[in-house]
């Protein structure tokens, strides 16, 4: 009937909704959240400061856990610092290759370090909300990884502070983007890079258009699937693909928390990044450069921790193909130009900004 | 000296001091009314910072909230020093800190010097403007509005409620009508200080220190009684979106700006340093006789328009739009074709010659999506896989044709395919549907199974193609649908193809002179009998012809010759 699938489909009739049902899930989800923020709580002892710099009191702030990112970390902190982010807040999860001391020396850049289990942590966000809590309140905070590069409308001429200042005096707080993965032509293994290029310019193509949506039953977000792995490795599975939507700068108040990676977010009216209407609101794409030469060796690797997701056995096949060096490149994908082509594909749009 | 600039003042005040400096050095006199929010220290830096430039004043400070008495105050008491400290000035220019000179100020005094009686003020009536936004026309000048909109919005609409179920309306002062516009303008002395030496000022500035707004309406309104000639434009560029909030400007508008041929634009977001730079700069090169903020409009009212319907046929992060305001559900014509490819031998060939449109299979196969020529990914990565397609069915042909915009696609589909999209096809008004209803029983017809099976399959394909037909046939359907029986479409085929081919609206389209093959229907008439005998009575075909029916035929007697 309608492209969106608005109640669960297994429920069959329509879920009843009166004062006192709404009043008792919004109570629910109020417990949920403040069992979040607990469990973060208990958390902040796994962080130990390694360097804490004058962190500024306006812009943009930006949070991210990583482990062994020294192939991406230069061309990275670049990119966020071209749009204008004020200051860095790291979480590094016990890398070996020297992340941690490369980071702890950027004046812009404050790191924890921490050798406690990801997957216990919320697959990072534990730690990030303790920080969020502490040095995030009252402002603009953008949590992404350390594979994710966000573009959105006019991001090389406008910087965040622009964006910010526009989604304050919309009464917007919080911003969605589309995770877009990137990948390269010909075998993964084989395509060349070298630390601390620009990854784009290796993982420089993505499928177009696969994208499906639906309203999330719990915390109604945008639920969206699709994409290359979708394509390639979920084929026959398609219900546990990958989720691409995430609300990556959210302007930040004690007590908020996000729930799986930055793909849901509670109070839930934050997740209502999109419009139910005619329009569009502003939406920005995160270049997601998942698929660097590495790929092979880190999927081993973590086929071996097993931190990654809820069931990691569930995932073995998927790890398993990307150690087996696929080629995710066809005829029909698209070669990443500049934002003006994301926006023409119809991948983001503008809303009312700019 | 003819030019004098009030500018209003509230932040940014590095940005307001280098344009305050370019007013001076063009030779305006400027005076400066600071919001009384902001600190005291801040204003001190502010005022000290501006100390070296020769004929700028601070006015008396007052609070401005929008949509406030504050804002009318404010510039009452700034123009009312600069008519009374600068006497030279011809012309009051009223600006805000966020305003940008776009054109050299020697430009600005040449042009009103050749204007000198005109007041430039936007100036319409409430009734004959659509510019209000969020439901106040009139009633901004006829009720009263103690609370602030910003702080107190429960209270604010709460009272306006109240007011109006007791019909407690105010009266309008006697000898004037509500005009609004703009709240940036540029008026004559003579104007200007007819406004604000009026005897009647203070019934005025009571009436309006409660109206909605006053800002846009307190001087539009009062201009109306002493103008000699009144241009009803504003010579600052402002736009609005469709909220009725400021457009901002940033670096990439530069080129935009330059061609507007305007004055002065707002609002300036104040990191913009590369339209700073170049407009501040009086080498700029911009040169125009008449401001033409047309140009701008255009493009501006097309954005707008986008914006507020979205682009039709995108579903993505940003835009979920719920049932009915979709705006277009696809984003452009297309084509379904449904038991001609079982009728016709070489459907799918034929009618990519024919037409030269892009043709599929059966796009909703259950056993994989029938791309053109049977890829197995298609535009946009979309893949073959059935299982990734039937997660969100109607999401795929979206899509689809979102993918393949400009160039019209065609599929065939039927009671054999999985029937998720079903009603989708149904209600999409660019949707074009064509069925030969039962055709789905030729391929059963030229099977060679059982007949018990073919019989059980033939009663579950007659109950998903009616039921399909009762969402074609529903008051809800929007699409251009048009039904043949399998008889009927027999009878006249080509007649049929040429209709549907025509509607297809294909370019430089010839009469249809080559036909497809039919396949060979002989025998299946009796096919069909054979299953109603069996019990199972397919009615979606029509009236077939049972053409050789068995009849036990009487052997021919010869008529005997009656012999009287």
């Amino acid at each position: 009937m309608f492209p969106f699938i608005l109640q669960d489909e297994n429920s069959g009739e329509q879920k009843k909704s009166n004062v006192f049902s709404d009043a008792w899930f919004s109570y629910r989800m109020r417990w949920k959240r403040r069992r979040l923020l607990l469990r973060s709580l208990r958390r902040r002892r796994e962080l130990n400061r390694l360097s804490v710099h004058g962190i500024p009191e306006v812009g943009v702030l930006v949070f991210a856990t990583m482990r062994n990112e020294m192939m991406r970390i230069e061309h990275w902190l670049e990119h966020y610092r071209a749009l204008g982010v004020a200051h860095f807040l790291i979480v590094d999860n016990a890398s070996d290759d020297g992340t941690a001391d490369y980071l702890a020396k950027q004046s812009d850049v404050s790191v924890w370090v921490t050798p406690n289990s990801y997957k216990d942590s919320r697959f990072g966000v534990d730690w990030l909300t303790c920080l969020q809590i502490k040095y995030g309140a009252g402002r603009w905070c953008l949590t992404v990884d350390a594979d994710e590069l966000l573009v959105y409308p006019d991001s090389d001429t406008s910087g965040l502070d622009a964006l910010t200042q526009h989604l304050d005096a919309n009464g917007h707080d919080a911003f969605g983007a589309l995770m877009l993965d990137m990948y390269p032509k010909g075998p993964v293994a084989q395509a060349q890079y070298s630390a601390g290029d620009d990854p784009i310019q290796t993982v420089s193509w993505f499928d177009a258009d696969n994208y499906r949506a639906k309203l999330h039953p719990v915390f109604g977000n945008l639920w969206i699937q699709g994409g290359v792995r979708d394509r390639v490795f979920f084929g026959s599975q398609p219900e546990r693909s990958p989720t691409l939507n995430k609300t990556p700068l959210v302007k930040w108040r004690k007590g908020y928390a996000y729930v799986t990676s930055t793909h849901q977010i509670l109070p839930r009216r934050l997740n209502d990044v999109f419009d139910l209407g005619e329009r569009a609101k502003v939406s920005g794409v995160l270049l997601h450069t998942k698929f660097l030469p590495n790929i092979g060796e880190k999927s081993a690797e973590e086929l071996e921790r097993g931190q990654h997701f809820e069931n990691s056995d569930l995932y073995q096949p998927y790890y398993g193909a990307l150690v087996d060096d696929p080629d995710l490149w066809f005829e029909k994908s698209v070669k990443y130009e500049d934002t003006t082509q994301l926006e023409t594909l119809g991948l983001m749009t503008r809303g009312t900004w700019g | 000296m003819s030019v004098g600039v009030v500018m209003l003042v509230h932040n940014a005040f590095d940005r307001a001091e280098q344009v305050v400096r370019h007013w001076s050095a063009g030779g305006c006199p400027v005076v400066i009314h600071v919001d009384k929010n902001v600190k005291r220290a801040a204003y001190d830096d502010f005022v000290r910072s501006l100390a070296d430039v020769p004929d700028v004043l601070f006015s008396k400070r007052h609070r401005c909230e929008w949509g406030t008495w504050g804002i009318v105050a404010a510039s009452q008491s700034a123009s009312s020093m600069m008519l009374a400290k600068f006497p030279d000035v011809r012309h009051v220019y009223l600006a805000s800190g966020s305003c940008l000179p776009l054109r050299p100020i020697k430009d600005l005094q040449a042009y009103l010097a050749k204007r000198p009686r005109t007041d430039f003020i936007e100036s319409a009536t409430t009734a004959d403007v659509p510019w209000t936004q969020g439901g106040l026309d009139f009633e901004r000048f006829t009720l009263r509005f103690p609370f602030s909109w910003r702080k107190n919005r429960l209270l604010f609409d709460r009272y306006v409620e109240f007011q109006r179920r007791f019909k407690m309306y105010r009266r309008v002062p006697e000898g004037i009508v509500p005009h609004m516009g703009s709240q940036w303008w540029c008026l004559t002395r003579q104007t200007l200080s007819a406004i604000l030496e009026d005897p009647d000022r203070k019934v005025y500035d009571t009436y309006f220190r409660r109206v909605w707004i006053p800002d846009e309406s307190y001087f539009q309104t009062l201009v109306r009684l002493y103008s000699q000639s009144i241009e009803s434009r504003s010579l600052t560029l402002s736009k609005f979106d469709y909220q009725g909030k400021p457009h901002i400007f940033y670096d990439d508008h530069l080129q935009l700006l330059r061609r507007s041929d305007c004055f002065v634009a707002r609002k300036i977001w104040p990191e913009a340093n590369e339209l700073y730079d170049n407009f501040l700069n009086e080498e700029n090169p911009l040169k125009g006789a008449e401001p033409n903020p047309g140009k701008i409009d255009r493009i501006f009212s097309k954005a707008v328009e986008r914006r507020t319907r979205g682009r039709a046929g995108l579903f993505m992060q940003s835009r979920l739009p719920r049932p009915g305001h979709e705006n277009g559900f696809t984003s452009s014509p297309y084509s379904v074709f449904e038991g001609f490819s079982e009728l016709f031998e070489d459907f799918e060939p034929w009618l990519a010659r024919m037409t030269g449109t892009r043709v599929h299979g059966h796009l909703y196969a259950k056993e994989g999506v029938e791309f053109e020529g049977r890829q197995t990914t298609f535009s946009g990565a979309l893949c073959d896989n059935a299982k990734l397609r039937d997660h969100h069915a109607q999401l795929f042909l979206v899509n689809l044709i979102w993918n393949t915009r400009g160039e019209r696609q065609c599929f065939q589909f039927g009671p054999n395919d999985s029937q998720h999209v079903s009603w989708d096809l149904a209600k999409d008004p660019n949707a074009q549907i064509s069925v030969i209803s039962g055709a789905w029983a030729i391929p059963l017809f030229q099977s060679n199974r059982n007949f018990s099976d073919i019989r059980a399959d033939a009663a579950e394909l007659q109950r998903l193609e009616s039921e399909h037909l009762n969402a074609l046939r529903s008051p809800w359907a929007k699409a251009r649908i048009r039904i043949w029986t399998l008889a009927d479409f027999i009878e006249t085929p080509m007649e049929a193809l040429q209709t549907v081919l025509d509607e297809m609206g294909a370019k430089n389209l010839r009469r249809v002179t080559e036909a497809p093959k039919m396949v060979d229907l002989s025998g299946f008439g009796q096919f069909l009998q054979n299953l109603k005998n069996q019990g199972m009575h397919p009615y979606l075909m029509g009236d077939f012809p049972t053409d050789n029916v068995p009849v036990n035929e009487r052997p021919t007697r010869r008529k005997p010759y009656l012999v009287r």
